[in-house]
């Protein structure tokens, strides 16, 4: 326990308290710290010029998530329908991404969407002869991103409870006189949230806190709370309001893990009783 | 009386996974509102053919017919035909009401018809109490009650059972039989029900088929499948039996000593063929009188006390394996034996089944 603590102490807790101890003081005149206190900082995250930040970052993140669910759900619900022995192999590769640098594989994304990149290549293979499409650096190329690089996440937390749910539970349905449509939405589907809900919560958190994909596939024409962040440290030379943006940025993600939590004491047992129903 | 109806036909019906053959050509007539028993060993194909005839798994050959209709296609939200699952398969996210609604909520009827025909069945089913509970709050009896009125609210034309009780401890087991037996009778429901246990399907069934690698052995009464075997393994699995080998002779079985047991020859065996007799324990008697048709000497190994009764192991020249014999606690008591005694074990020629080895 003792080393796990000091380990925490010395890499999570004291930076953290060093950001927020910041975010309470004045920026010095040439950049710098004056160490006089101040609740200014916390004030100017709310002005409409930064909040509307937040709430561009939370739609960006929003609808990486919930692509990267609907996408996540089903390669998650289609590896658990195969074969059990080839599961493992389709779920290596869901996650082989992981084994290159993120930077590499958003570079990898820079590649497929240029002007003259691999699509547009490709759509000339094709006979398309007109102006090549403007896709990098756009609202698109960013959540596309953001989704890639979160969608491995989303298969694991959804194929952990959809593999593990007794599939008498749909065979019952269908033959109580259920569609498979019906049955996915009255059966699976709520058997599963938690899944679901572990994933988006993931993907989200990640994604709103994300600077390297705006900065990146928006090519600095989105801006999101990361790059904000980023930009307070290192270009406008603001400590202490950067300190502050990011504080605000870690209280939506706890915001959002701990509903997620909440939710997740919630449904535990439902799951329990889920997947103790297969054969006695 | 009126012949009785076929409810349901299975015709000829096969089914194979890959290259193992389930189900081999199995045909079967079904009667309306009897209490139907597929009983085998794992592995026979009894689970398989159930499940072709709720519609989860779809016969390479064959049809199965209901009410005379070709079902062997039909999907198993479209059959007349309920199944109720092995794990019970209650839904866990749904209240007891919830479970047992769900069926009737496919069917579109009205909420006010819903309600009070789940009403109904809870209170057949002596569910009402636990209406409003999940089913993780229930006990296995309970959850088994769930499950059956959830299949039985929807009045299916048949109601599958796969392995009912199997989950039940020995007691609540016995109490189960009964209830499920009373309950068909009221609801006047055809019940097919899959079990490997053989003493399950004796008590309850009207009607038992015995299965083994696929293939139908015997089909008929449990009274005709326990006093007539089709067969060797049939009369080995059915209830406990002792068994002679030998060759078949003009009117019984030749043992290795050279004794004679005397009995019914079927026609397909002959004279010299490997076959075995075959005799129940509690045909035997012990100290016959001298005119009974078997006699053999033996000596008592070992005695079972069984409460109604006393089981004792003879070993005797005939067979390998010492003789089972059962005696009456009544019997027992006018005529003590133990261990290690010296007895003579007699049976009647009627009370012998002969069948090729």
């Amino acid at each position: 326990m003792a080393p796990a603590l000091a380990w925490l102490t010395a890499l999570m807790v004291v930076p953290c308290a060093l950001v927020l101890a910041l975010a309470f003081f004045r920026r010095g005149i040439y950049g710098g710290i004056e160490y006089t206190f101040t609740l200014e900082n916390f004030g100017l995250v709310f002005d409409p010029l930064y909040a509307g930040i937040f709430l561009n970052s939370a739609r960006i993140a929003g609808t990486a998530t919930l692509i990267a669910v609907v996408i996540g759900y089903a390669a998650a619900y289609a590896i658990a329908a195969t074969p059990r022995r080839w599961q493992p192999v389709f779920l290596f590769f869901a996650v082989l991404p992981f084994w290159s640098n993120y930077l590499i594989r958003t570079y990898a994304w820079i590649v497929l969407l240029n002007r003259e990149g691999l699509i547009t290549q490709l759509l000339r293979w094709f006979g398309y002869t007109g102006e090549p499409p403007s896709m990098l650096y756009t609202e698109g190329a960013v959540i596309a991103g953001l989704v890639y690089n979160y969608l491995p996440f989303v298969i694991l937390a959804c194929y952990a409870p959809l593999s593990r749910l007794n599939p008498e539970l749909a065979e019952a349905s269908r033959d109580l006189g259920a569609s498979a449509v019906t049955t996915f939405r009255r059966v699976i589907l709520p058997l599963t949230v938690p899944g679901i809900a572990a994933g988006a919560v993931f993907v989200f958190v990640l994604s709103i806190g994300n600077f390297v994909t705006p900065a990146l596939l928006g090519g600095g024409r989105f801006q999101m709370i990361g790059n904000l962040v980023y930009d307070q440290f290192l270009t406008a030379n603001d400590w202490p309001f950067g300190a502050a943006l990011a504080m605000a940025l870690i209280a939506i993600m706890l915001l959002v893990l701990t509903a997620q939590a909440l939710a997740a004491d919630r449904a535990a047992g439902r799951i329990a009783e889920a997947k103790g129903g297969a054969d006695g | 009386m009126s012949e009785p109806r076929t409810l349901l036909a299975i015709d000829k019906v096969s089914k194979n996974f890959g290259r193992v053959t389930a189900v081999d050509g199995i045909s079967l007539d079904i009667r309306e509102n009897e209490f139907f028993a597929l009983l085998g060993p794992s592995g026979c194909g009894k689970t398989t053919l159930l499940r072709m005839l709720a519609g989860f798994e779809t016969p390479n050959h064959g049809r199965i017919l209901l009410d005379g209709r070709d079902i062997a296609r039909t999907p198993p939200n479209k059959r007349p035909v309920n199944l109720m699952f092995q794990s019970y398969a209650l839904f866990p996210h749904m209240s007891v009401r919830a479970n047992v609604s769900y069926g009737l909520e496919m069917e579109r009827l009205p909420a006010k018809e819903i309600r009070s025909r789940v009403d109904a069945i809870l209170a057949t089913t002596e569910l009402v109490a636990f209406a409003d509970r999940k089913p993780e709050q229930l006990s296995g009896g309970q959850k088994q009650r769930v499950a059956l009125a959830r299949a039985l609210v929807k009045r299916p034309r048949l109601l599958l059972l796969d392995e009912p009780l199997g989950a039940l401890d020995k007691k609540l087991r016995g109490a189960m039989q009964l209830e499920l037996k009373r309950l068909q009778h009221e609801v006047g429901i055809t019940f097919v029900i899959v079990t490997h246990d053989q003493e399950e399907s004796l008590v309850m069934a009207d009607r038992m088929a015995v299965l083994k690698d696929g293939k139908l052995l015997q089909c008929d009464t449990p009274h005709a499948v326990y006093e007539y075997p089709a067969d060797r393994f049939v009369a080995d699995f059915i209830g406990v039996m002792n068994f002679v080998p030998g060759k078949a002779a003009g009117d019984g079985v030749l043992a290795a000593n050279g004794a004679r047991i005397s009995g019914k020859v079927p026609a397909t065996l002959s004279p010299g063929a490997a076959a075995v007799a075959s005799v129940r324990p509690e045909r035997i008697r012990l100290f016959p009188s001298p005119e009974t048709a078997n006699r053999v000497a033996g000596t008592v190994e070992a005695l079972a006390y069984q409460g109604l009764d006393l089981q004792l192991h003879v070993r005797t020249a005939l067979s390998p394996k010492p003789f089972l014999v059962r005696v009456t606690a009544d019997a027992a008591d006018r005529r003590p034996v133990s261990s290690g005694d010296a007895v003579e074990l007699g049976w009647n020629a009627a009370d012998v089944r002969i069948f090729a080895d």
